[in-house]
């Protein structure tokens, strides 16, 4: 029963990673670029939100649908003064200036916010201390259940975007061909844009959780990154869909891992990563894929 | 038109390093055991950069991960020391431990491209932590003092760590400087500029970028050993930090990507910027991270770099040049 | 009236001058055959024109607009469609998504519908992703792609390019439909023959420059062929 309590717990825990990793997933899926300040993004989401909580004393959901045009706004910023220029300069540019982007955001939010760790836990209602007992060594919070749907949601949503919607078509079209979609009246500037901004929103959702599940700090970024990342590549590179499932394998491998050693957690996520790449040796797709 | 390697300048100022370097030894004759573990500092930072700008600069391959190597040095000093051999023999054991471990670590890292590599080495750098953290006989998660060097009178101790670091910024540099300028420099210029093209011309692409690979895992060993020697208290939080990486990409990116003398200029600015903002902090490190992406999307050759192109300067002759002779300037 | 001028056009590629100071006009309504050499240029001046290469000196005057410095899918919302040389469609989106992909605000008389007409063998590919495509579909969806937005001119870069001549004639039957609508166009084409049918004016480049222009049907065959390859008696 322990094993599949575990497993439960693992499938509740990646689904937040899948969240965290989604945005990683859209920019490399669309521009090529692994964005090195995701994580910091997501943390900075979830100080946006403790800071509108800490003022308003709103639920932490009601402040985040506040902080949520800030971010996309952000994700239109950043595409525009870095990462546009960075696209045009070979591929460790872009890596190179996120990277100062990430310690930038640490450390301008420890600045801003003291180096204190915060949580959005008590703000966020009952939802963090129900939970159902199924039997005796099997139970079911209502937040893993709360996000886990939310990130079936979510790439549900993103889904119908790209397969149904005019600025979805748009968004592959760029992705997979940027210089031909321009040919056909596509502006890969505003696609670009926009796809940064729904990465940079759907960090905060991440950002959000994390906030809710655990605390956070100035300097929790380059962990969730890290896992965004490890989820991302578990899942295949470029894939929509094996990000989620890739964010729900890590999140599995982790609590198996705790099973055996409590310190064993991350490092059994690690592991699981570090396998997947040695046995796709790093070669793999890179087209945004839709599933179907 | 000829090919031309030397030139006066670089005569003057190769002999130039050399000297400077013999200077150097006599430093902690002259200095305070302060200004000597200041200056070894130093060293140990011009090492890193160096070692990562052959990583990135001539291998094309962006490393957040070589803290792991770093650590290994440090650890690996404490360990060999507590098996009962001489803490400088043990320095010694640790710097080639470090690289003994970059080549299976390479056989696979290097078929990594771009973020896959970047992140999958910072991955590796938190794994290796997380054993060391599991190892109670490293002192686990809250440190470890190199207590055999206690043994030395304090004075003598700093010289010979400043000593040995001098040695191994030398030994590197050197190491490097050679490589440059074999033959297998010029198929790693060539890797640079076109990577596909290089192997389909027969160049061996994974085989050239593990030399480097494995001289940086030697080199970032040495400098963590200089740390763990230099500092004598180790802990895997801060040894195993991404910060090291974010300090030489800082290093690399405002010195000169790709250039040879760029990351020594990076190293000595880093080290200025160090002892004028004592404090530290967070609006230290604002200003590195903004510098450092400023750099990279307004800069990317550097200061160096830039310095180079513009003059067409050239200290440290690792590569060649083509020079117009006498008779085709009067043509053109 | 003129629809199109290029005034003393220069582009680069790396250290290679691939178009010199190229001048030319094309009127409203008129199909020009561009023929040359492989390397002469004639993809780059097309790519000029569209806006997917950043000419170094020279104007690109649509309608009497400056365009040369619009991006390319400004001067799509202008009427200048491109053909691209190896098709270059959306992989991984299916042929109807290829078109309404492109469908733009210019209302006219191109839409799915009508595409599908003039290009009826596309009809049963509609779901399928374009990857799954023979090279005659690929084709069809490439230049019902263009006409989805409803150019007032039609670059055409070597549509017959590595398809068998059957298709290849099927493509011109269908583009002689699209031709009769009244488009003006500029086509690539390596076919001489084909190029002096279908056009009714031709310009010759050689090493960057035009070095022959004339009425396809005046113009003397041998004359042709000596500025294509350069021969002497040409120039």
């Amino acid at each position: 029963m322990t094993f599949v309590n575990a497993v439960l717990q693992g499938i509740f825990l990646g689904a937040f990673y899948a969240v965290l990793a989604c945005g990683l997933s859209i920019m490399f899926g669309v521009m090529r670029i692994i964005n090195l300040a995701h994580g910091d993004i997501a943390v900075l989401g979830a100080y946006v939100v403790f800071f509108i909580v800490e003022h308003t004393g709103v639920s932490a959901f009601v402040a985040f649908a506040v902080a949520l045009p800030v971010m996309i706004l952000l994700g239109y910023v950043l595409q525009l003064t870095v990462l546009e220029r960075s696209l045009k300069a070979g591929i460790l540019t872009p890596l190179l200036a996120t990277f100062g982007l990430s310690i930038v955001i640490q450390n301008l939010l420890q600045l801003t916010f003291s180096p204190d760790v915060h949580s959005l836990g008590s703000s966020a209602g009952l939802i963090t201390t129900s939970s159902w007992q199924v039997t005796s060594g099997l139970s079911v919070s209502a937040l893993g259940m709360v996000i886990l749907v939310v990130a079936v949601v979510v790439f549900g949503a993103l889904q119908l975007f790209l397969s149904r919607t005019r600025a979805g078509w748009m968004m592959r079209a760029t992705a997979e061909d940027a210089d031909a979609a321009e040919l056909v009246g596509i502006d890969s500037r505003a696609v670009y844009a926009r796809a940064t901004a729904i990465a940079v929103a759907i960090a905060a959702l991440g950002g959000l959780f994390l906030g809710i599940r655990s605390v956070f700090g100035p300097l929790s970024g380059p962990t969730q990154l890290i896992f965004a990342f490890e989820a991302v590549v578990i899942g295949g590179m470029g894939s929509l869909w094996g990000t989620l499932l890739g964010g729900l394998a890590l999140g599995v491998a982790q609590t198996l891992g705790a099973q055996i050693h409590p310190q064993f957690a991350v490092m059994a996520g690690h592991l699981l990563f570090l396998a997947v790449l040695i046995v796709r040796f790093g070669g793999g797709r890179v087209v945004l894929r839709t599933g179907r | 038109m000829k090919v031309q390697r030397w030139t006066p300048m670089s005569k003057i100022f190769t002999g130039g390093t050399v000297v400077a370097a013999l200077l150097l030894a006599s430093v902690p004759l002259v200095f305070d055991p302060d200004v000597v573990q200041k200056l070894t500092t130093l060293l140990i930072l011009m090492l890193l950069a160096v070692m990562w700008n052959a990583l990135a600069g001539y291998g094309g391959l962006l490393s957040v991960g070589q803290q792991a190597f770093i650590g290994i040095g440090a650890y690996g000093t404490v360990f060999f020391a507590d098996q009962g051999v001489s803490p400088y023999v043990a320095m010694l054991l640790a710097t080639l431990l470090a690289g003994l471990i970059s080549v299976p670590i390479s056989l696979f890292a290097l078929r990594l491209r771009a973020a896959q590599f970047a992140i999958g080495m910072w991955v590796i750098a938190e794994v290796i932590s997380i054993i060391v953290r599991l190892d109670q006989n490293l002192g686990a998660g809250t440190g470890i003092s190199l207590i055999q060097l206690n043994q030395y009178e304090p004075n003598f101790r700093q010289a010979y760590t400043f000593w040995l670091a001098l040695a191994f910024a030398v030994i590197f540099l050197a190491a490097l400087f050679f490589l440059l300028r074999s033959p297998l420099g010029a198929s790693l210029q060539a890797i640079r500029d076109d990577e596909d093209a290089a192997r389909s011309l027969g160049v061996r692409v994974v085989a050239r970028k593990r030399l480097l690979f494995v001289l940086a895992g030697l080199g970032c060993g040495a400098a963590g050993v200089l740390i763990a020697a230099n500092t004598l208290f180790i802990e895997p939080g801060s040894i195993f930090s991404v910060q090291w990486s974010a300090y030489m990409i800082f290093m690399v990116l405002v010195g000169g990507l790709g250039t040879f003398e760029g990351p020594i200029l990076g190293a000595i600015l880093l080290f200025a910027i160090q002892t004028t903002f004592t404090q530290g902090g967070p609006w230290y490190l604002v200003g590195l991270g903004a510098t450092a992406a400023l750099f990279a999307l307004v800069l990317p050759r550097g200061l160096w770099g830039t310095v180079e192109e513009r003059l067409g300067l050239r200290l440290l002759p690792v590569g060649y040049r083509v020079v117009k002779t006498k008779g085709e300037e009067r043509a053109a | 009236m003129t629809l199109l001028r290029v005034e003393g056009l220069d582009c680069r590629y790396g250290l290679l001058q691939a178009v010199r100071a190229v001048s030319f006009e094309i009127a409203q309504g008129e199909i020009v055959a561009l023929i040359g050499a492989n390397g002469a240029g004639k993809t780059t001046l097309l790519r000029a024109i569209a806006g997917a290469h950043k000419p170094l000196a020279g104007r690109v005057v649509f309608d009497g607009v400056d365009i040369t410095r619009l991006p390319a899918h400004r001067r799509v919302s202008l009427g200048v469609a491109l053909v691209p040389e190896g098709r270059r469609l959306f992989p991984g989106l299916t042929v109807e998504e290829n078109l309404r992909v492109a469908a733009s605000r210019r209302r006219g008389r191109w839409t799915v519908e009508s595409v599908l007409e003039v290009f009826p063998l596309l009809r049963p590919r509609r779901q399928m992703p374009a990857a799954g495509l023979s090279g005659g579909e690929q084709q069809a969806v490439a230049i019902g792609r263009a006409l989805m937005c409803n150019p007032r001119l039609l670059l055409l870069d070597e549509v017959s390019l590595g398809l068998a001549p059957v298709v290849v004639d099927a493509v011109y039957r269908s583009l002689a439909g699209v031709i009769s609508e009244g488009a003006t166009v500029l086509l690539v084409e390596q076919d001489l023959t084909r190029a002096l049918k279908v056009a009714s004016r031709v310009l010759c480049m050689l090493e960057g420059r035009i070095v022959l222009e004339g009425d396809s049907k005046s113009l003397d065959r041998d004359r042709i062929v000596s500025a294509y390859f350069g021969l002497r008696r040409a120039v």
